[in-house]
């Protein structure tokens, strides 16, 4: 475990070149004299109108030539640039996302005095420090590359951003400290008072992670819906008016929840690779549970994901129409019928591993038959789901059909489709699980008959509502409504998850044991379900985060900068694709790296049931 | 009798292809070829995933290739059965990449607009660009009939020998159109567009699109010499009243 021991240093070291770059991009703004060009002519909506005092000390954002951009002979400076941010970005993820997990499975261990969940917390805090140390030489590599080949963008970031790269610094040192104190302390804090010191250092943990991740969403998003600027793009001196930008709220709740998620989805893989390579029954049992957990984990995160995401786009709609357009209607809308592919997969996986699990409890045989009625239901869903509005036509088929728009398959490329499919996916999703839960179990109360009724009834009447929902206000009233009837289908839903938990509860609080769950006892093919889920995550996070970042076209800030190097062209789908797809690869691989290193240093620790 | 476990495998899948493939065979409306290899993709998958949920399932699905590929007994069919899955995965090859018929394509039907345009001597931004007749839709209701009215005129001077006289992309010329002019009726073109968006494509037409937009082709005139900024908007708002559609507002 050297390389563990290695990470405070290794660490340390990238954040110290951290703050000598940004020290070197903070400098006085000489960049920006007086004799820079003027900015292009853009959008006075999207700014602050007028030139105030304090903008008058501030110059405005160069307009760059192609001979301002630096050349490194063999490297491709997009390529370069754009490999090391999603390297970083999906570290990034990791490394924050498993803190959030580990938090909660040591509260919910110390709430139910179990050491399952203690020993699992502490287990993937071992995997989480190397990846740590990896997040920050990729960020390293991240900052290295955008100064040489972006240096006059990086200059222009500085001049608005410096404090809170200062801050980012700042809080990455407390961070560190905060991290290693929790990691090494896990034993010494382990017993009472000293228990709850160490659940509160987590919860820093997560506040300090999450509070970089906010800081650097700033700076992202103000590229995407510039604010505290003007139509020069002369900042305002108000650093705040910068950070609170337009799409600032949505991504950080978007990244906040998908990081939940993903954190879950990591561990699930890792669960799913020690249990097809565990020798004993005792370690096979292990970490089947601990798959089951953190995939329950990874989906209840995902389920308030697309709603995230679509206030997401909605806000950037709402700033552009511009880039509302690329996004869901131009070119880029192919790549969402990809993300619908692998949503719906990722789906149908979630469920897969739900309906294998059934055979965990003898009770679970009870529930099979109602396999195929599920995925009927999912299966009819995820078609709507991915259904191009914009049809790949032959031009034999053009002809046939008279237009791009299928006459019967068009509807279903609209949104109120999509989002009506979307929530029947949710609802089937929690029905697997409902099924799942009670698998190993016998109501007895005498009211049980009524409780399920009522739990259908409330079912089935929601599946009307979102319905009616869907295609009333979705194709026969104007725009607005068709948009803005997505909340009460949401909300629908939660209503749905919610009193029928409830219900679920009080029926069950009275129950008999159908069989207990025999932890291990899962066939093989279900671990790949988990492993589908993480790589199906990964590879989302960096299509879409291409899509997000490719919309602004050839600007470094959208409309206020512009990118005048050669690589200022959007490419073709199938390259960024592959792009994508060979950065999961290479990603993928590290973390099978990760696994693998982090458990040189012996087994786990063996919790062993119930504390007292 | 109970059907074994790969018939019905087989039942299901080509039931759902037989159904995908109707609205082509029966109404001469077929669901494109890209769309079906993405439905019956999945479709199996699912059909899959139900049938291995359980290890008894899983066996019973599975049993007769194993015994194909395992009992020296079915020699002759493993024979068989491995000359016909490879020519048959040939033959769906081949269908995928002959050239008669033509080669699928991508279009972006809806462009993104640029953010500012020049037209009629002056500068527009399409951000901000709001239809000024729209506010006499309730100032001044008669008045707005009128405009209406004299859109109508227009769009049946201009418009109406490619987008039909009912609107819905079917007029004389436009079966002789590559690609073929977007109805209005329906709810999935103007409805979902400002009319900002729609005096840039009448301006500036297929022509006037820009680069980034693509991949976009449009046989779209630039309308810009042709009629007047007024007429352009009285175009507008009669499309927006024959179709009963609602522009969509800016920024939602």
């Amino acid at each position: 475990m050297a390389f563990v021991k290695k990470a405070p240093f290794i660490s340390v070291l990238a954040l110290s070149a951290l703050l000598v770059l940004i020290s070197f991009l903070s400098g006085p703004s000489k960049a920006f004299s007086a004799d820079t060009p003027s900015s292009p002519v853009i959008s006075s909506q999207t700014h602050d109108a007028g030139v105030t005092a304090a903008q008058a000390a501030y110059p405005p954002a160069p307009k760059l030539k192609a001979e301002d951009y630096p050349k490194v002979k063999g490297l491709n400076p997009r390529l370069t640039v754009w490999m090391a941010a999603q390297m970083h970005l999906w570290f990034a993820a990791f490394v924050l996302a498993v803190p959030i997990f580990v938090f909660i499975f040591e509260a919910i261990g110390m709430a139910k005095k179990d050491r399952r969940y203690d020993s699992t917390a502490y287990e993937f805090m071992r995997v989480s420090m190397v990846a740590y140390s990896i997040t920050a030489i990729t960020g390293g590599l991240l900052l290295l590359s955008l100064i040489v080949f972006y240096p006059d963008l990086m200059k222009y970031l500085a001049s608005i951003f410096g404090p809170t790269m200062i801050l980012y610094a700042l809080i990455f040192f407390a961070e560190t400290g905060v991290l290693y104190t929790y990691y090494y302390g896990w034993h010494a804090l382990d017993r009472g008072a000293r228990k709850w010191a160490h659940l509160f250092l987590g919860f820093l943990l997560n506040l300090s992670g999450t509070a970089l991740m906010f800081i650097a969403n700033a700076w992202v998003t103000f590229m995407m819906t510039p604010a505290g600027v003007d139509i020069r793009g002369a900042f305002d001196g108000n650093v705040w008016h910068a950070v609170h930008n337009h799409l600032w709220s949505p991504m950080n709740l978007h990244r906040f929840i998908a990081n939940i998620a993903y954190g879950g989805s990591i561990v699930g893989a890792y669960a799913a690779y020690k249990f097809l390579s565990s020798n004993t029954d005792e370690d096979r049992a292990h970490y089947d549970w601990m798959g089951y957990a953190a995939n329950f984990v990874a989906i209840g995160a995902l389920l308030p994901l697309p709603f995230a995401g679509y206030w997401l786009t909605a806000e950037i709609y709402a700033y552009s129409q511009q880039m509302g357009i690329n996004l869901m209607g131009g070119v880029f809308a192919w790549l969402f019928i990809v993300q619908a592919v692998l949503i719906g997969a990722l789906f149908l996986a979630a469920n897969y591993y739900l309906w294998c699990g059934l055979s965990r409890s003898e009770g679970g045989r009870r529930y099979t038959k109602y396999i195929k009625y599920i995925a009927f239901a999912l299966t009819v869903s995820f078609l709507v789901w991915f259904t191009p509005h914009t049809l790949v036509l032959k031009p034999s088929e053009a002809q046939a059909l008279g237009g791009q728009y299928h006459p019967y398959l068009g509807p279903l490329g609209l949104m109120p489709a999509k989002n009506t499919a979307v929530n029947i996916m949710l609802l089937f999703t929690y029905l697997s699980f409902l099924l799942y839960r009670r698998s190993n179990r016998i109501a007895i109360s005498s009211w049980a008959i009524y409780g399920k009724a009522t739990q259908a009834a409330i079912f089935v009447s929601a599946i009307a509502n979102i319905v009616y929902l869907g295609v009333y206000y979705g194709y026969f009233t104007n725009t607005v409504y068709k948009v803005a009837s997505s909340v009460p289908q949401v909300v629908t839903t939660l209503f749905v998850i919610v009193s029928c938990s409830l219900i679920e509860a009080a029926i069950y609080r009275r129950s008999e044991e159908a069989g207990p769950y025999r932890w291990g006892r899962m066939p093989e093919r279900s671990q790949y379900a988990l492993f589908l889920i993480a790589v199906t995550f990964t590879w989302l996070m960096g299509l879409m985060g291409f899509v997000r970042s490719a919309i602004r076209q050839h600007w470094h800030v959208y409309s206020v900068m512009r990118d005048a190097s050669p690589d200022a062209f959007t490419p073709t789908i199938g390259y960024a694709a592959r792009v994508v797809s060979v950065g999961t690869i290479i990603f993928m691989a590290i973390v099978i790296f990760i696994f693998w290193v982090s458990n040189l240093s012996g087994r786990r620790p063996h919790g062993g049931g119930r504390a007292g | 009798m109970k059907i074994p476990k790969p018939l019905q495998f087989i039942i299901v899948v080509l039931v759902v292809y037989g159904l995908l493939k109707a609205p082509g065979l029966l109404l001469g409306k077929p669901i494109p070829q890209s769309v079906i290899f993405m439905y019956m993709l999945f479709v199996v998958i699912a059909v899959l995933l139900v049938m291995t949920a359980t290890d008894e399932s899983t066996e019973e699905l599975f049993a007769p290739v194993r015994a194909l590929v395992e009992d020296p007994s079915k020699r002759l069919i493993r024979n068989v059965v491995f000359i016909i899955l490879p020519l048959t995965a040939g033959y769906i090859a081949y269908g995928f990449t002959k050239t008669g018929g033509g080669q699928a394509g991508l279009r972006s039907v809806h462009p993104a607009p640029p953010l500012e345009m020049r037209a009629y001597g002056k500068a527009f931004d399409l951000s901000t660009l709001v239809n000024p007749l729209r506010r006499l839709e309730k100032e001044d209701p008669a008045e707005f009939k009128r405009n209406v009215e004299e859109g109508g005129a227009v769009y049946f001077r201009n418009c109406f020998f490619c987008h039909g006289d009912k609107l819905d992309g079917i007029g004389h010329y436009a079966h002789a159109l590559t690609p073929p002019p977007l109805p209005f009726k329906g709810r999935d073109t103007i409805a979902q567009l400002s009319e900002s968006y729609l005096f840039w494509r009448i301006v500036k037409g297929g022509v006037g699109l820009p680069q980034e937009a693509g991949p976009a082709e449009s046989s779209m005139p630039a309308w810009e010499e042709d009629l007047r900024e007024d007429e352009v908007w009285k175009v507008i708002t009669f499309l927006y009243d024959y179709t009963g559609n609602r522009p969509r507002p800016l920024g939602r």
